[in-house]
């Protein structure tokens, strides 16, 4: 390979990173503008509208929360989404095959579609607004993450060692929390970190849902941006972009950190 | 580990029969081995070792009959809690604990004070000679010191019986032998009851005090190694274990005598023939080859052959002979100052009362290596 070609490939390599990555990094700069303004590049320099983050107390509530409904998001779904995985591995082929395609049907039907079913139902029994409502809707679209990234794990889990626990001794439930456990934790951990970051991030279903008393941060992101577009949404979205950066990768870190095997 | 010297547990196998579905994996078997025998099932793959293995573990539930471990029928006992130690031929460590962290952990279970456990698993290490490696993890061992961990594992907590499923399957030859001998001494000094299931009967016979020969579900026959070679009650069990000539063909009685064709010649054996055709089974040592034109012997038994291949063996050698009706004779003999020549006639020569006269159960090299249902 020649000299040009190699510097070809890698100018094109290149191109595609920075198209991926730069709608998400002009938000940087912007964060920090002085005006009020969301023009890029953005004139001089401030940290006014991280401090307007933290004062006015719109954001605030919303940012607490989209953290509630994540935090309890991320643990339902874990539990739930563990249960169904280590159901369908121990299924014959065919059943499993389908009851896993119901599971996953949340990722694959269009959110605007989802938005519209829960809305309809949650007009009718007061869920719309509330914590339990947020959850219920997060959830559902959670459990498939946490279904796939377990049931990776079992799939390379040696059902065999669970016969050999029973011989020396362990009870099933004893087997699952010293054995099946710790040797599918990475999975379930990613999982849980993908959980969290699919309710933190969500923005159909919620601007459906969402009333005056509890509206999640995407949503008053969204609002912001319509009503006033002021550069707090970029600061907003520069620290979301930093911590689901730094949960993504951890998550992908366990996931595919491969257990002594 | 003098203290722990026992007082293995018989294990009783009655009449026991699992069937899948409209198979039959096991056939109304029944089993005797004795407190702290050494007693390998040995059969082709697919005869049932491991679902009789796993009915006695309780990994299997049976469709009838009963099992009893010491004096106690474990019909309704959970594996957990049967106290019965396992190796199974691929180690099954736990990837997550270190070779002492799986030793410890079946103690752990039985609630062994710490000391006690550290007691028991350096015990165990120094059992199967690796107290060196006690903090490794089994992904750092090789395939033999992990069979070694797996082994350790298996009867640190003291259980009076044992069970391995072709545990050295897996490695190769030479590891396989010195493993062997490790088996053997470890079942000497702790005096547990050991089952161990294999295929290859070279094994069988280096470690078992008695062999259960199993075939299609069955146990065609249960004794000693020599009981099994020398006194087989079927062709089957014959012609596993061992290597031999079986002649078949036409038969008549002649006197206490059943005489059988093959080619144009009749050789005959001891003892009357039942139902169906007949088979004569000879071991090759108990044969000798002479040439065409050696003095016929009216006492022994003669068939006429031609020398398919002639193996030299170190201590002999080993000849195939090509029978007139195309079957195989196998002789071996001590090396002579004239060796056999390839394709040259001969006669195989026997004793009558050396041969063994057996129903013919069609059962064949190839039903043996479990390819023929
Ligand atoms: N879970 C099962 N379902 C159906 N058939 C089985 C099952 N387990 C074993 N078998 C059948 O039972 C027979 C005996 O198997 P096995 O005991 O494993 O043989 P071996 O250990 O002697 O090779 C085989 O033909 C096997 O296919
Ligand atoms: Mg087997």
């Amino acid at each position: 390979m020649n000299l040009f070609t190699r510097l070809s490939i890698w100018l094109f390599c290149a191109a595609v990173a920075v198209w991926l990555v730069a709608p998400t990094l002009v938000i940087v700069p912007i964060s920090f503008a002085q005006k009020k303004s969301l023009a890029f590049p953005p004139d001089g320099f401030s940290l006014q509208w991280y401090a307007n983050l933290f004062q006015n107390p719109e954001w605030s509530r919303s940012i607490i929360s989209s953290l509630k409904v994540a935090v309890i998001v991320a643990a339902v779904a874990t539990i739930i989404g563990t249960v169904a995985a280590l159901g369908l591995e121990r299924m014959k082929a065919r059943p499993a095959g389908l009851v896993r395609a119901i599971l996953i049907t949340p990722m694959i039907v269009p959110g605007v579609v989802m938005a519209i079913g829960i809305y309809a139902v949650y007009l009718d029994h007061q869920l719309v607004g509330t914590l339990t409502g947020y959850v219920l809707a997060h959830s559902m679209l959670a459990i498939p993450f946490v279904v796939i990234a377990v049931g990776a794990s079992l799939s390379v889990f040696d059902a065999r060692l669970e016969t050999a626990a029973a011989s020396l001794g362990a009870s099933r439930l004893a087997t699952f929390f010293t054995i099946t456990l710790p040797l599918i934790a990475p999975g379930i951990l990613s999982g849980l970190l993908f959980a969290f970051v699919t309710s933190f991030d969500e923005v159909i279903v919620a601007l459906f849902i969402n009333s005056p008393a509890m509206k999640t941060l995407p949503v008053q992101i969204y609002a912001s941006m319509t009503r006033d577009s002021d550069p707090t949404v970029a600061a907003v979205g520069t620290l979301m972009f930093a911590a689901t950066t730094i949960i993504i990768a951890a998550g992908l870190w366990f996931g595919t950190r491969r257990r002594r095997s | 580990m003098a203290e722990t010297r026992h007082r293995g547990a018989a294990v009783d196998i009655r009449a026991v029969t699992k069937t899948y579905g409209s198979f039959t994996a096991l056939d109304d078997v029944s089993l005797r081995v004795e407190p702290g025998q050494f007693m390998t099932f040995l059969g082709p793959s697919g005869s049932g070792k491991t679902t009789t293995l796993n009915v006695i573990a309780g990994f299997t539930d049976l469709t009838r009959g009963e099992i009893l471990i010491g004096d106690r029928s474990v019909g309704g006992l959970p594996a957990h809690k049967r106290n019965v130690g396992v190796v199974f031929q691929h180690y099954a460590l736990f990837p997550h604990m270190t070779v002492t962290g799986n030793l410890a952990y079946p103690l752990k279970l039985r609630r062994v004070a710490a000391a006690e456990r550290d007691r028991r698993v350096a015990a165990a290490l120094d059992m199967v000679r690796l107290t060196d490696f006690a903090h490794r993890y089994p992904s750092e061992l090789s395939g033999g010191q992990q069979q070694r961990v797996a082994l350790a594992r298996a009867m640190v907590f003291d259980p009076p019986l044992l069970l391995m499923d072709e545990p050295l399957g897996a490695l190769d030859k030479k590891l396989r032998e010195w493993l062997q001998l490790e088996i053997k001494r470890i079942h000497r000094e702790l005096g547990t009851t050991f089952v161990y299931v294999t295929h290859d009967q070279e094994e069988a016979l280096a470690l078992s005090d008695r062999i259960a020969v199993f075939n299609k579900g069955r146990i065609e026959q249960v004794g000693s190694g020599s009981d099994l070679y020398d006194r087989p009650q079927t062709l089957f069990v014959g012609r596993f274990i061992g290597e031999s000539t079986v002649l078949t063909g036409a038969h008549e009685t002649r006197g206490q005598e059943t005489a059988i064709r093959v080619g144009d010649e009749w050789v005959a054996a001891p003892g009357l023939a039942g139902e169906g055709r007949q088979a004569l089974l000879v071991r090759p040592e108990k044969i000798t080859l002479v040439r065409e034109d050696a003095a016929a012997d009216p006492a022994l038994n003669q068939l006429s052959g031609r020398v398919g291949e002639a193996i030299y063996l170190g201590s002999g050698v080993k000849y195939e002979v090509t029978l007139a009706d195309g079957s195989r004779g196998v002789v071996r003999m001590a090396l002579t100052d004239r060796p056999f020549a390839l394709g040259e006639p001969v006669r195989m020569r026997w004793r009558k009362e050396d041969a063994r006269l057996l129903p013919d159960d069609g059962s064949s090299l190839a039903a043996q290596s479990g390819e023929e249902p």
